[in-house]
């Protein structure tokens, strides 16, 4: 805590100083972002954001609502094509290739690159069909039934619906809802998981359930989330982006960002000073 | 900050290629077929246009404009012929405004009435029954012209004729009635609940908070409505062509016999006009005639509704 | 409160009852005249039934027309109107589906989509007799098709078009654009989204716009009269080719006849036609009924 009163009581140039200090990003990245615009209609919704995404680790965008982390996460997997008034710049570089490039298939980037929503959005299928289409149009060879087995039990679903796997997934639950949600991403085997506010529809229970869920997928995935809830970062993630109006404010390790964060704005949000 | 080159990612295991140039060409194929059906409306009115401009302009070679606009008689089978549309217009214009005197107060009196008065019971019942009549087809309208209609107006009026446009102009009321009233009624109902509760705070009744905050409020779509009923009231055709009969004339009442634009079509299609004839050309000028008044009339309540529509939202 | 503002009000008794009674006058002339409405189109309804109902029976239904009023049957007027909404539906429904589905789905908000968008409102309200011209002209004598069925059919389709299209963009609009995300996000391309979410969400919707839309083909009769439907057919068609007559022609030819007993015939095949609609109408509320929950 010294440290952080320390910092609190250097002046200004010395506070940049100790930001260039901070330990080197050790991990092995699989998406870079360098220097994103995100423009919404042209106003611009994200600023000059750049960081790593770490290779099986979780990421979370923490912020003030309306700081953009949504449209950021979005971007990510070219979801942001469907609304016509948003148009980006910046590198997105994953796997060495630049993610806007005109020459890749937004079809082919959302195959490897899922994305969880805020509120649970199961097809009006059953539980084994909203599991087993992704799969199924994408020319999935092997059994699906062992499939959607296997990905009910990565969501920890499976013993809750063995027995009624061809009933309307509409019938479940809302925490269930998203746990099928997410198993259906997981049927893809993404490279990536994109989450945007995957608990903010759910209660505390069914919350738990998914955060328990997300700790046994990063052996696995690389999972980058949004929330607004600090204390679900600070838990569950190992890096952490802090973004405020659209600026990148700062990123690091989630406990180092959490404990001794290098700018007072990440101080006053993690300590619930303001948003 | 975090050079992207420092951490360029080492290729393990697999190596996930997201730039794949192929063209989806069943996906290609798919939506291209369904560009194409999207395109057939655009050709159907690009038809509709270059059919009746067609023939209308080999009718005007022979024809003057003026004499088709302006004249008064319209003799387009007997000799001597003339061709003035107005005897036409005039016919259309008196069974349409006589119908719209008829559907305009019953049907906004009608709207008010479900949107504002009527309970919700009420409502769920009277509604769909005026669906279900709108969907009367007309030719049913026109039965009931002359088997019910017209032999009421004689009693009532011994001079009148078998064909006369006061028994077609009350048919087509009736017909376009239903759809004032559920129009309107969709109008009125998307005023905001607000603010009748507003007037009604102020301590204004009923009656007052419906004629001077509801009404005004929803007026353009009550206006859309009606303009929509005219326009339908002037491109109608079964029930005019058998209640109002075949004879072209300017009569300024409504006891006698006259023909409308479209009845006038009815008739000459029926006697089989050969094409290429004048009789048969003039099938094309009324309804070119007959598709400009509608259009604008259409075009005009489009532009009443999207002109207006938000200013309560 | 400033005793002159009180008085600038008039709360007197009088005039209050006098405005009460204004609004109560109101909203009793306005049920009035909806219940009136209501009752002089059930009027037409009874009095097409008491006219109609002497001659409705089997031999009605299964007898060809005739001079003679007796011998009077709507067979051929029933198997052509079969005939043509059958023709109808097999071209009309995929073609404006389509169309709804491009609109909604695939096009961008550009000109030419604009474009049509406007373009099919404002078919919507071209008046049914000028598309019996159009059909006369192109269908009949342009590509040489005759007076048979499938000019009827086509001229009909372009008719009707633009209501199943506006129906069906509706029923779209209402399928939550969560489903399509869900979809897109697993890496489906639009064609997918759109034939194993959007359209089976959107199903009924566009069926109950669809039997609409086919209702009002089967009481449209100045179209068929411009096709020339013969009014006297006295054989079932074969195919598309054939020549035919539908029930609303048998019915305009019937009333347009001055005898008493052609009237009442006329409304014979009113309660058939009639009645086919209603069942369909019913068909569609039920599908909404269904849905609804």
């Amino acid at each position: 805590m010294s440290a952080q009163l320390d910092e609190k009581l250097m002046i200004p140039g010395q506070r940049e100083q100790a930001a260039n200090n901070k330990p080197a990003f050790a991990e092995e990245s699989i998406l870079n972002l360098d220097q994103v615009n995100i423009y919404y209609s042209g106003k611009a919704a994200i600023k000059e954001v750049s960081f790593p995404i770490a290779k099986q680790k979780i990421t979370s965008l923490i912020g003030p609502s309306g700081c953009g982390k949504s449209t950021l996460l979005r971007s990510l997997n070219r979801m942001n094509d469907f609304i016509p008034e948003v148009t980006m710049d910046g590198l997105f570089t994953y796997n060495g290739q630049n993610l806007n490039a005109p020459s890749v298939d937004p079809v082919e980037v959302r195959r490897h690159i899922g994305m969880v929503f805020q509120k649970p959005n199961p097809f009006p299928k059953t539980i084994y069909k909203n599991i087993a289409w992704g799969p199924n149009i994408n020319g999935y060879q092997k059994s699906l039934d062992e499939l959607v087995e296997h990905s009910l039990k990565q969501a920890a679903l499976w013993d809750e619906v063995k027995d009624r796997l061809h009933e309307s997934a509409l019938s479940l639950s809302g925490g269930q809802q998203q746990r099928l949600c997410i198993a259906r991403a997981l049927a893809m085997e993404p490279d990536i998981l994109l989450m945007d506010e995957p608990c903010s529809a759910l209660d505390p229970i069914s919350t738990a359930h998914i955060e328990d869920l997300l700790f046994e997928l990063k052996t696995r995935y690389t999972i980058v989330i949004v929330t607004h809830n600090m204390q679900q970062a600070a838990r569950i993630s190992d890096y952490t982006a802090f973004l405020e109006s659209g600026e990148l404010i700062e990123f690091g390790v989630t406990e180092q960002l959490f404990t001794m964060p290098q700018k007072q704005r990440t101080e006053e949000y993690v300590t619930g000073r303001f948003g | 900050m975090y050079s992207t080159a420092l951490n360029r990612p080492v290729l393990t295991d697999t190596f996930i290629n997201i730039n794949k140039r192929t063209i989806r060409w069943g996906e290609f194929l798919i939506q291209s077929g369904l560009a194409l059906c999207a395109l057939i409306s655009i050709i159907t009115t690009a038809v509709i246009i270059i059919i009746l401009c067609k023939e209308g302009f080999s009718f005007f070679q022979h024809i003057a404009p003026a004499e088709f606009f302006f004249g008064t008689r319209w003799v387009p089978l007997l000799e001597p012929s003339s061709f003035g549309v107005l005897p036409l217009v005039w016919g259309t214009l008196l069974v349409t405004f006589g119908a719209a005197l008829i559907a305009i107060p019953i049907g906004l009196a009608s709207a008010i009435y479900l949107s504002e008065y009527a309970s919700h019971k009420v409502r769920s019942t009277v509604k769909p029954v005026l669906e279900l009549l709108a969907g009367i087809p007309t030719v049913v309208y026109g039965y009931f012209a002359l088997t019910f209609v017209t032999p009421l107006l004689k009693t009532i009026i011994p001079g009148i004729q078998v064909f006369n446009a006061f028994s077609g102009a009350i048919v087509v009321g009736i017909m376009v009635l239903p759809m004032i009233a559920t129009l309107s009624d969709n109008a009125l109902r998307a005023v905001p609940q607000t603010l009748r509760q507003g007037a009604y705070a102020l301590g204004a009744t009923s009656y007052e908070t419906t004629t001077q905050v509801v009404l005004p409020a929803g007026l353009s779509g009550v206006m859309a409505s009606f303009l929509l009923a005219i326009s339908r009231a002037i491109g109608e055709t079964m029930a005019v062509t058998l209640a109002a009969g075949a004879t072209p004339n300017m009569s300024l009442t409504f006891l006698e016999s006259i023909q409308t634009m479209t009845a006038y079509i009815v008739q000459i299609s029926l006697g089989d006009a050969p094409a290429g004839g004048l009789a048969y050309q003039t099938l094309f000028v009324v309804a070119a005639l007959l598709f400009i008044i509608t259009l604008m009339l259409n075009v005009l309540s489009q532009w009443i509704l999207n002109r207006y529509r938000e200013a309560y939202d | 409160m400033n005793q002159s503002s009180d008085n600038a009000l008039n709360t007197s008794d009088r005039h209050l009852q006098r405005r009460h009674r204004k609004a109560s006058l109101f909203s009793s002339f306005c049920a009035l005249i909806t219940f009136m409405g209501v009752a002089l189109l059930a009027l037409l309804l009874y009095q097409v039934c008491v006219d109609g109902i002497k001659w409705l029976d089997i031999q009605f239904l299964t007898s060809f027309p005739s001079r003679f009023p007796a011998r009077a049957g709507i067979l051929s007027a029933l198997v052509g109107t079969l005939w043509l909404i059958s023709l109808i539906a097999l071209i009309a429904i995929p073609i404006g589906v389509a169309t709804a589905l491009y609109l909604e789905e695939f096009s961008k908000k550009n000109r030419l989509n604009r474009l049509i968008e406007l373009n099919i409102s404002n078919l919507a309200g071209v008046p049914s007799i000028v598309y019996g011209i159009i059909g006369l002209a192109l269908f009949v004598r342009g590509l040489n098709l005759e007076r048979s069925l499938i000019s009827g059919a086509l001229t009909m389709s372009l008719l009707i078009l633009p209501v199943i299209i506006i129906a069906s963009r509706e029923a779209i609009k209402t399928v939550p654009m969560s489903i399509r995300h869900a979809a897109f996000a697993l890496g489906a391309t639009r064609w997918q989204t759109a034939w194993a979410h959007v359209l089976p969400a959107s199903f009924p919707g566009i069926l109950t716009g669809v039997i609409l839309a086919l209702s009002r083909a089967i009481g449209e009769t100045a179209p068929l009269i411009m096709i020339g439907g013969l009014t006297y057919v006295a054989f079932l068609p074969d195919g598309p080719m054939d020549s035919f007559t539908a029930m609303p022609i048998q019915i305009y030819n019937w009333v347009a006849r001055p005898q008493h007993e052609f009237h009442q015939l006329a409304a014979s095949a009113i309660i058939v036609l009639l009645a086919v609609l209603l069942i369909m109408n019913a068909a569609a509320i039920v599908i909404r009924h269904k849905t609804e929950r």
